[in-house]
């Protein structure tokens, strides 16, 4: 029985890795830009949330819904202003400017926020628990993967049913035919870099609220939302939702067995998985 | 009173100029078809109407107002549509999202819409649900100009409908011209087909190595004329 309450809590922590690969999958998705930054942006999301829950007095669910927009705001205008000068045919600019990036925004939360980790409050929300036989299952992690699953319904919903998915696919297909039709590429990226943003913020909120944060661990979060992006296959969302389920499983199971190996089984799996099928589980049939 | 011209239109790919000082004009209702060998500059002209060259602002004119140095966007918002070269249809889109992504952004109350383009070209309705890239080259052609047409546009650019495609099927593209013409866009067809050209054009602009060689009334060309402004030599 311990098994099926380790692999269940594996799933649950996957949805947790799947909302920090949505925002990298879309952005990468449409201009095939790769933001080194994308984990650190997540902790400035989480900082922000903790900024607003202190400052205001909100709890962070509430903190979340005034952060949505001023992340928007951040992800358009970063990248109106930043990235879409670097995107181009050479892939180097773009990756030096996001990590950059990265080793700013770490920085200035050392700066502002000190070196002290933090957690967003949970009140009862962060112990309360559903009985499920002989199982018990957190509310919070439930609550994650159902943001996750929600997240990525929304997300296709908004590409495959609007006029703005639409633009978003004829950008990433052909951008200057894109503009023929009336189409500014420039705010479509930064239309999609604000969506992205708005997911992280999602993220962000569950990271705070299951774990400790300190500026530090950005980085890491990048590597497992690449992983799962990869995992699932470049360009599918939920693709990327069964790649952070397989880390998260794959992570806690190695926990179980090890506690030492709980990363390390992690990035095990990956590699097996990119061995076994290069692409990743649902390779796009374009590109 | 031109609704569109160029006025010493140059154009240059890096190094390499393109175009040398071409002057052209489209008059409302109009159908000009500018004609020449690979190389002579039709799609560089094209490019730089449209907005994906840009160029000195004077040297494209549309309805009174200076447009050289306007990107494609805002052109294509003033009522300038282009189907491009090669179709350019959205892999990612089906036929229909392709036609409607034609008027992204814009509310347009005009002869065009689904409905329209669809009684033009049904087969498009029987294909709707499919990638655009699904289908034959004249089906795809067929889109890409029913997505030119859903902005309603007062000129529409075609460059090289007949590209890669079967004689018949280039006849059938044709056809749709006069109710192309009666729903009051004026046109602008690049055409290496001389035939066609002449058949469809009000006024037909010769081109060669990035200049105008010849032009006129179809009925006031004769063949030899346009042999040498084309090709440059006496065939």
């Amino acid at each position: 029985m311990i098994w099926v309450d380790t692999i269940i809590q594996g799933i649950l922590l996957g949805g947790l890795y799947a909302l920090f690969a949505s925002g990298l999958s879309l952005v990468f998705g449409i201009m095939r830009l790769v933001n080194l930054a994308h984990g650190d942006l997540i902790v400035l999301g989480a900082y922000l949330i903790l900024l607003v829950v202190t400052v205001l007095g909100l709890s962070p669910m509430v903190a979340l819904v005034i952060a949505l927009p001023a992340m928007f705001a951040l992800g358009f205008g970063l990248q109106k202003i930043v990235l879409n000068r670097v995107l181009g045919e050479d892939i180097l600019p773009p990756l030096l400017v996001t990590f950059g990036l990265s080793v700013v925004i770490q920085n200035a939360l050392l700066e502002s926020f000190s070196a002290d980790s933090r957690r967003l409050p949970t009140g009862t929300l962060g112990t309360a628990s559903i009985q499920m036989g002989t199982i018990s299952v957190g509310v919070l992690p439930l609550l994650t993967f159902a943001s996750a699953v929600l997240v990525i319904i929304v997300l296709n919903q908004i590409f495959y049913r609007t006029s703005l998915g639409r633009a978003f696919r004829a950008t990433s297909d052909d951008a200057t035919t894109a503009s023929l039709m009336g189409i500014k590429p420039g705010n479509i990226f930064a239309a999609a870099t604000g969506l992205a943003m708005t997911i992280v913020t999602i993220a962000a909120l569950y990271l705070g609220m299951r774990a400790n944060f300190d500026p530090a661990i950005g980085p890491a979060r990048l590597i497992y939302a690449f992983e799962a992006v990869i995992i699932g296959g470049l360009g599918s969302l939920w693709g990327t939702l069964a790649g952070g389920v397989i880390i998260g499983v794959a992570q806690t199971v190695g926990a179980a067995i090890n506690p030492e190996w709980q990363i390390l089984a992690g990035h095990l799996a990956f590699l097996a998985v990119l061995l076994i099928r290069p692409r990743g589980l649902f390779p796009r049939a374009v590109d | 009173m031109s609704l569109l011209s160029t006025h010493d239109l140059t154009a240059h790919y890096g190094q390499f100029q393109a175009l040398f000082g071409v002057g052209l004009e489209l008059r409302e209702g109009e159908c000009v078809a500018i004609i020449g060998a690979n190389g002579a500059g039709k799609t560089t002209l094209m490019r730089s109407i449209s907005g994906i060259l840009r160029n000195v602002s004077s040297m494209v004119r549309f309805d009174g107002q200076d447009i050289g140095e306007m990107p494609a966007d805002e052109v294509t918002k003033l009522g300038i549509a282009m189907v491009p070269e090669g179709r350019k249809l959205f892999p990612s889109l089906t036929v229909e999202e392709n036609l409607l992504i034609g008027q992204y952004g814009r509310k347009t109350d005009g002869f065009w819409s689904l409905n329209t383009i669809y009684s033009m070209f049904p087969i498009l309705r029987e294909r709707r649900h499919n990638p655009g890239t699904a289908l034959s080259g004249g089906q795809q052609q067929m889109v890409a100009i029913g997505r030119a047409l859903m902005s309603n546009p007062r000129v529409l650019l075609c460059d090289e409908l007949s590209l890669g495609l079967a004689p018949v099927v280039i006849r059938d593209i044709y056809a749709a011209m006069p109710r192309i013409r009666d729903s009051g866009a004026s046109i602008v067809v690049v055409e290496q087909d001389i035939g066609q050209a002449l058949k469809v054009a009000d006024r037909v602009y010769c081109m060669m190595e990035g200049r105008v060689t010849l032009s006129g009334r179809p009925a006031d060309l004769d063949r030899s004329a346009i042999h040498y402004a084309y090709f440059g030599a006496n065939v």
